[in-house]
């Protein structure tokens, strides 16, 4: 336990000295992770919407898919973006490896499934009836489907916590179109591999801390948005009668 | 000209044809009740009516001009109310509003006509409660005041008063009633509660697995049922079997099957006074509140049907008692708790069901 | 946050601000160098002296190091991602300027291999200078020992002692790790087994492991640097320049002092200019 103790104190000068190189590290996780969960709603909700409205043939094996996303191996979505974007590859003119913007396009890879399952369930949580409801009031199809999303926002939101999750700790993806290069694109989980090699294992873990730190800050700010209430279900027993106030 | 006309929908789901409707119409000033027993395919009818959900077949006239769903200006001049009033989250104002933002009207006029709405219904306290704090009535009133915000020329309820408490309905009925005619042009009530129709419609159509059997007026229903599933519908009891004895004009006379030997005569009448030649096989029905019960030895000469029986069973039924009579034929009666002490009836008491002709419906047996 | 719609914005205000340019740092092409090296290289901390020299040397240049196995940086070259390589692996070294991948393949520094084990040397091999003899006694004794497995320079080198002894490495006693060197000196260290290591990422973790160096100076452990430039490199000039200055003056003499204030001895020895192994 030497070695957390070790590591609590070094987290805590890290907090304080607040280095350039840490500032740097920090900054551009929170970007590159936030930028993904962004890109991966704007992929993955539309169709989780989709198939979790939709009735077409196949549509049980289109969820199955997204579940299997839920198990994309981080390092692999990595390999497979590398080879888009390797000078050998498709994409190679685009010059987007070891970039952040390469980063990006691979957590938002593996955020997507997220993002598109747990909206999928969100919006399947809330009865069809909504919507028609909705129409019957004289909603247009794309207004009444807003307002059967907005009665899912307790899950959407808890699906767009669920992608920021996956992606600020996720290693495997970053490393590989990254490169971990000083200055350009080292975050903090590719930091923690590179000073666990060099057998600063104090650092390491200070600087898992502070990752965990900032990701509870990050949730406490998205949960806040969540402000749960129960949607439309009304009619507890206990007022059952009461006259109007 | 009517305002909405539905002519030969026709809807399946798979195999099954859940609604089957040649003729439907409710026309200006008026309220029409759909009654029917639940799975007569009640909500899909509504569902169609209200243009959310397409037919496979029929045409639907909204004032002389046929409508089809997404029919944007005919949705306009509709408003639905579904049998759960799903508020949408937030609070009443955001609801009552919905339909007025849903149409792009200004923050001020939706103001004023919300403040109107709820003034109407009672509710004015409730304009900024989150909906998840409302008892079932409030909800309720809440969900009609949404419906009558946008001023549509028809409303259409699927089952208003099923998610209600039975105390609460009778006070909703009277908001309905008080609301229903000055705000809008036209209803469309879909229940399975006689107790709604009869309170609230002008003209009621009879449905039965999908299909309309009989319109007309409240009274036309209860006293001139064209089947027994009519009659049923709106509390009749069914007798039982017998065959035509002799028929004159809309009299019948009809001689009672039961189990051993001959049943008793009985005289009634046919609701649609078609000829029902000797020998017919019928169906008799009869609403139990019509039953008079007299002790045998007070009987008296006269022209009603008379039926000795034995008292079987007593249930309390609110104010009055349904009592189970049983005989040559079994029968129920409805009689007030008064009467039941002066006869001083209890099970095992001879009694006499006497049954003036016209309380006596007789129907083709199908 | 009382209006029904100033959450949402605020929300997705909140996501935006966190993604902003994120496109556009890092991504300045033109004066972009990738040198593909090694994590022992790196873990050594030489490229954090190298890397500002050689910008203050050649403004313009943004010189990005990533740093992987000898394999993968190698693989990089073929596949055009890298401009440069500094590596450490001579065969596999070898085959990739054979096939055409890379060109103009120089010595810049070596440094050596050591073999490192517990104090307590169960297989007995504390003093020899034959690297081959030493393995030999290792597998008959089946003492534990921890590869790297991965393809390195190091993992290469290992391979061709093996090889070299006449041995297959197999057994429960052999420990195929697949890691880092940094990684492999700490399983070394908790397992009490063998291993072999480049000296510089030893003298880095000495202190928190429980290793001796038990065999050293064998001609076989010498550790080449090369400096390679690349075939398909994306920006071909500024990877010229690089190759250059590294086997410069400059360049060279920080390559000889680097390491010294700490270990008293300098990490690497510069050689560029004397032949390529």
């Amino acid at each position: 336990m030497e070695l957390f103790t070790q590591a609590l104190r070094e987290a805590a000068r890290l907090l304080f000295d607040l280095s350039p190189e840490l500032v740097d590290i920090v900054v551009r996780s929170l970007r590159v992770s936030g930028s993904a969960v962004l890109l991966g709603i704007l992929i993955g909700m539309p169709i989780g919407v989709a198939v979790g409205l939709g009735r077409f043939p196949g549509r049980q094996i289109a969820v199955a898919l997204i579940h299997t996303g839920f198990a994309l191996p981080p390092v692999v979505v990595g390999l497979f973006v590398y080879m888009f974007l390797s000078r050998s590859g498709p994409l190679g003119s685009l010059e987007l490896l070891f970039t952040p913007t390469a980063m990006i396009i691979a957590q938002a890879l593996l955020a997507a499934p997220y993002v598109a399952g747990i909206t999928l369930a969100a919006v399947q949580a809330v009865p069809p009836d909504v919507r028609l409801q909705a129409r019957a009031l004289g909603a247009s199809p794309l207004r009444a489907l807003w307002t059967h999303m907005r009665e899912a926002r307790l899950g959407i939101g808890a699906a767009v916590i669920a992608g920021f999750g996956a992606v600020i700790s996720e290693v495997g993806a970053v490393m590989m179109v990254g490169g971990n290069i000083l200055g350009e694109t080292r975050v903090m989980t590719t930091a923690i591999v590179l000073e666990t090699r060099r057998g600063n294992f104090a650092v390491a873990i200070a600087l898992g801390l502070v990752l965990l730190a900032i990701a509870f800050a990050v949730n406490l700010a998205l949960t806040r948005l969540q402000q749960g209430r129960r949607p439309g279900e009304v009619g507890g027993s206990a007022r059952e009668g009461k006259p109007a106030r | 000209m009517s305002l909405l006309r539905a002519q030969g929908l026709r809807r399946r789901y798979g195999r099954r044809l859940v609604v089957d409707v040649d003729a439907l119409e409710v026309g200006r000033g008026e309220v029409l009740a759909v009654l029917g027993p639940n799975g007569a395919g009640k909500s899909t009818l509504f569902r169609l009516l209200l243009l959310v959900e397409a037919a496979d077949e029929g045409r639907i006239f909204l004032d002389g001009r046929e409508v089809r769903p997404g029919d944007r200006e005919a949705r306009r001049r509709l408003a639905g109310v579904f049998q759960r009033p799903y508020l949408f989250t937030g609070t009443v104002t955001d609801n009552v509003e919905y339909g007025l933002r849903a149409r792009g009207l200004k923050r001020r006029e939706r103001e004023a006509r919300v403040a109107e709405l709820l003034a109407l219904l009672g509710i004015e306290s409730l304009a900024r409660a989150p909906v998840n704090e409302l008892s079932g009535g409030e909800a309720q009133r809440v969900a009609l005041a949404r419906a009558l915000a946008p001023m549509p020329e028809l409303l259409l309820f699927d089952e208003p008063t099923a998610n209600l408490d039975v105390t609460v309905r009778r006070r909703f009925r009277e908001d309905l009633a008080r609301t229903i005619r000055t705000q809008a042009n036209a209803a469309i009530l879909i229940t399975h509660d006689p107790a709604d129709a009869f309170a609230l419609a002008d003209r009621i159509a009879v449905m039965e697995e999908g299909r309309i059997v009989q319109t007309g007026t409240p009274e036309e229903i209860v006293l001139r049922p064209a089947t027994p599933f009519v009659a049923a519908v709106t509390g009749a009891e069914l007798l039982g079997g017998g065959r035509v004895v002799a028929c004159e004009g809309e009299r019948v006379m009809v001689a009672m099957e039961i189990a051993r030997g001959a049943g008793p005569r009985l005289a009634g009448i046919a609701p649609d006074g078609a000829a029902l030649p000797p020998g017919t096989p019928v169906t008799v029905a009869y609403r139990p509140e019509e039953i008079a019960l007299a002790l045998p030895d007070e009987v008296e000469a006269g022209a009603c049907n008379r039926v000795p029986l034995r008292v079987a069973a007593l249930v309390p039924a609110g104010g009055m008692v349904r009592i189970r009579l049983e005989g040559d034929v079994s029968l129920t009666a409805l009689v007030a708790r008064h009467a039941v002490e002066v006869l001083g009836l209890e099970p095992g008491r001879e009694v006499v069901a006497r049954l003036e002709a016209s309380a006596l419906r007789v129907f083709p047996a199908r | 946050m009382k209006s029904r719609h100033a959450r949402l914005r605020f929300g997705l205000a909140f996501l935006a601000t966190l993604a902003t340019v994120a496109c556009g740092s890092g991504d300045r092409q033109g004066g972009r160098l990738v040198i593909a090296s090694t994590t022992s290289t790196e873990d050594s901390g030489l490229f954090d002296v190298l890397i500002p020299a050689f910008e203050a040397a050649h403004p313009g240049v943004d010189a990005a190091v990533v740093a992987v196995g000898s394999g993968e940086a190698l693989e990089l070259g073929r596949q055009g991602d890298a401009d440069v390589l500094l590596v450490h692996s001579p065969a596999a070294e070898s085959v990739f300027v054979a096939e055409g991948h890379g060109f103009d393949r120089q010595p810049v520094m070596y440094n050596d291999f050591v073999i490192v084990g517990p104090a307590a040397d169960p297989a007995g091999i504390r003093g020899l200078d034959d690297a081959v003899r030493a393995l030999g006694r290792i597998a008959a004794a089946q003492a534990t020992f921890v590869s790297r497995g991965d393809q390195s320079g190091t993992h290469m080198r290992e391979l061709a002692l093996w090889r070299a002894a006449g041995i297959q490495p197999a057994g429960s006693w052999y420990v195929d790790a697949g890691q880092g060197m940094g990684e492999v000196l700490g399983i070394a260290s908790e397992l009490g087994a063998y291993t072999l290591t480049d000296r510089g990422t030893y003298l880095f973790l000495s202190e928190r492991l429980a290793l001796d160096v038990l065999v050293e100076g064998d001609p076989r452990l010498r550790n080449e640097y090369s400096v390679i430039l690349v075939a398909r490199a994306a920006n071909p000039e500024a990877a010229r320049a690089f190759h250059e200055w590294i086997r410069g003056p400059a360049a060279q003499a920080l390559i000889g002092e680097y390491g010294v204030d700490r270990f008293g001895r300098p990490l690497f020895t510069p050689n560029a200019g004397s032949t390529v192994p």
